[in-house]
């Protein structure tokens, strides 16, 4: 039986451009190209290597966000995955972790799945929290933040570099898995990539087609609420000295003056 | 007084900086009551209520060992429905976030993570959290159902205030889920000696320009006249030189410390984001347009091999 795999991909704002918020306080995605988020590509990578090594297996990626987000599903198809769902609604504007995690959650049933893979974290929002809500709404096996992932006989096996520990991880499918950067450089698409990806199917669905009510996303229907941002001022620039033999010593007694020796 | 729920990290029964942190957080919102589970939970007690916890609820079973995090998240679980909290707080660790994610999907409640601080606010606790590799400082809060948010270390300073700190046993019921992913190995860290990286309050950092592991010595003898943590960039930590658990960044640890003295690092975005909120920032380059700069109170344009270990001879000598 093919093994059926669903990897979840964020567009995001590119981290090296000035990112800015929106008059509503979500994300502008106007002022800055977008991408697919570099941590997303190691769960690609991730599943086009386990996707080898069984004897039959299926990639589908899949995002939630506007318009441009299938860009972000286009290059995972050009690195191999072999068909696309984009989520795409109104409606979503403004939907905080939890409720992007419903969206996803009905997305991948819909799908079908035996595997789901995630990256730690998406580079704008950086929560890192994603894929153990999808296991705790999906009602499966969370075995996140692995730096070393493998599949054989129907169980997952992984590695975690944890805080006080590395520990060895194992789940039986279906499960939720997520990857670090640690886990392997991902590929490049290669020329027949990014030919071969123009024509892989890509579905879009609503809400509807995933039967979710307008009222439980978007920023209405979010749990939480922004406030206010402000831009963090700039830092008073400091004192910059060039090192002539001294430059140890002068440090030392800066060092000395903020009462840190 | 409403009661505000923190779970306890701590490694047999030795509770972590940052759980002293947020009960200090606690105390502007409620009444702390902490939650402590696994082996040496009891142990934690004399501590936390020596921190303001009112009481201490504990529960010990191989469960959280053996498999992760969901036997944890039953048990905060049944603590929030003994305790009905104003709020759940959860130190920003890697597990805490997952840990709090999974409780607010149960218990219907929206999540912040990442708070650098909280305080009380007429419609609930309002977080500050940084976005945009801490180019942004928002205010957040939770809108539905009970406000479950973590914490990062350094957010509050660990204050004395002692209470009755009454341990009580917590009863659990391990749901299906809860054994789910077992834990068939561990490798437990070997201590450096060392402060912990997000805990420090100084913390050292080199970047490619150390150039090679055994030139790690320079950063760790600096680090060491500080009595600081050792950090290390994501050039280095690729290059072999020093383990991933020391990395500083966006996928490494991230550090609010008094000083962040960095050596041979760029200034990436993806490493400014897990150090610019540090309070006083240090570099030393030998490229004076390198964009660390930008970020720096106090900066030497020069060679690291030079400046770096004449810095720790004064140090030594200033000391005594
Ligand atoms: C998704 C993603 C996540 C990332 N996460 C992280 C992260 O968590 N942490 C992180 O650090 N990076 C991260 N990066 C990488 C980041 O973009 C940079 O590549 C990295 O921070 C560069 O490390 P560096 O400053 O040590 O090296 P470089 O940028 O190569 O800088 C080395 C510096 O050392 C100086 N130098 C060289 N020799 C000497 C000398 N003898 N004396 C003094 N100065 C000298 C040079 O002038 C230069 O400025 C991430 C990237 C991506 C895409
Ligand atoms: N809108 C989204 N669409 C698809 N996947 C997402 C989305 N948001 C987050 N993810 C996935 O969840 C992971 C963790 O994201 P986060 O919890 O937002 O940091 C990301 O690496 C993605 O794999």
């Amino acid at each position: 039986m093919s093994l059926r795999i669903v990897v979840t991909v964020k567009h995001v704002p590119d981290a090296t451009g000035d990112r800015h918020f929106a008059k509503d306080l979500t994300v502008d995605r106007d002022d800055v190209d977008g991408l697919l988020s570099e941590l997303d590509e190691y769960a690609v990578e991730q599943a086009l290597q386990i996707a080898d090594a069984a004897d039959d297996a299926e990639i589908t990626v899949l995002t939630v966000g506007p318009e441009d987000a299938k860009d972000a599903l286009r290059k995972a198809l050009s690195m191999g995955a072999d068909k696309a769902v984009h989520v795409e609604d109104d409606d979503l504007h403004g939907t905080d972790a939890i409720g992007t995690s419903l969206v996803l959650a009905k997305a991948i049933e819909k799908a079908g799945y035996d595997l789901v893979i995630s990256g730690m974290a998406s580079t704008d929002g950086t929560m890192g929290v994603l894929p153990a809500l999808l296991a705790e709404r999906l009602g499966v096996p969370q075995v996140t933040l692995l730096s070393e992932v493998s599949v054989e006989d129907g169980v997952v096996k992984g590695r975690r570099d944890g805080d006080s520990a590395s520990e060895q991880l194992e789940a039986s499918l279906p499960a939720v898995v997520s990857v670090t950067d640690q886990s392997g450089e991902a590929r490049y698409p290669s020329f027949k990539g990014i030919m071969a990806a123009k024509k892989k199917p890509v579905q879009s669905w609503d809400l509807e087609d995933l039967e979710i009510e307008a009222d439980e996303v978007g920023l209405d229907g979010s749990w939480t609420k922004v406030d206010g941002a402000t831009e963090r001022p700039a830092r008073t620039a400091g004192t910059i000295v060039k090192d002539e033999g001294e430059g140890g010593k002068q440090l030392a007694e800066f060092l000395a003056g903020q009462k840190f020796i | 007084m409403a009661e505000v729920l923190v779970y306890v990290d701590h490694v047999d029964g030795a509770v972590r900086k940052p759980t002293l942190e947020l009960l200090t957080l606690a105390r502007r919102l409620g009444e702390p009551v902490a939650v402590a589970l696994g082996n040496g939970a009891a142990d934690t007690a004399a501590v936390l209520a020596e921190h303001g916890a009112v009481r201490v609820l504990t529960h010990e079973a191989a469960e959280y060992a053996d498999y992760l995090v969901v036997p944890k998240v039953d048990a905060l679980q049944a603590a929030y429905e003994t305790v009905s909290p104003a709020a759940v707080l959860v130190p920003s660790s890697a597990e805490g976030k997952e840990i709090a994610a999974r409780l607010a999907v149960r218990i219907g409640s929206g999540i912040l993570t990442d708070a650098v601080d909280l305080e009380a606010g007429d419609q609930g606790p309002v977080a500050t959290q940084s976005a945009f590799a801490a180019s942004y400082t928002t205010k957040t809060r939770v809108s539905k159902g009970t406000p479950v948010i973590t914490v990062k270390p350094n957010s509050a300073a660990v204050e004395a205030a002692p209470a009755a700190g009454a341990v009580e046993a917590l009863s659990v019921t391990f749901s299906d889920q809860a054994t789910g992913t077992k834990v068939t190995g561990r490798t437990p860290r070997e201590s450096t000696g060392r402060p912990e990286l997000t805990e420090a309050a100084i913390v050292v950092s080199g970047g490619r320009g150390v150039n090679g592991a055994e030139n790690f010595s320079v950063i760790e003898a600096l680090a060491d006249s500080l009595g600081a943590a050792v950090g290390a960039s994501r050039a280095a930590v690729d290059a072999g030189w020093y383990p991933h658990t020391n990395q500083v960044g966006q996928t490494g640890k991230s550090v609010s410390p008094q000083l962040y003295i960095a050596s041979g690092i760029s200034g990436a975005i993806q490493h400014r984001a897990g150090m610019q909120t540090s309070k006083t920032i240090v570099a030393v380059n030998k490229d004076a347009e390198a964009p660390i700069f930008d970020l720096v109170d106090y900066g030497v344009v020069g060679d690291l091999f030079e400046v770096v270990p004449q810095l720790t001879e004064e140090i030594k000598t200033r000391k005594g």
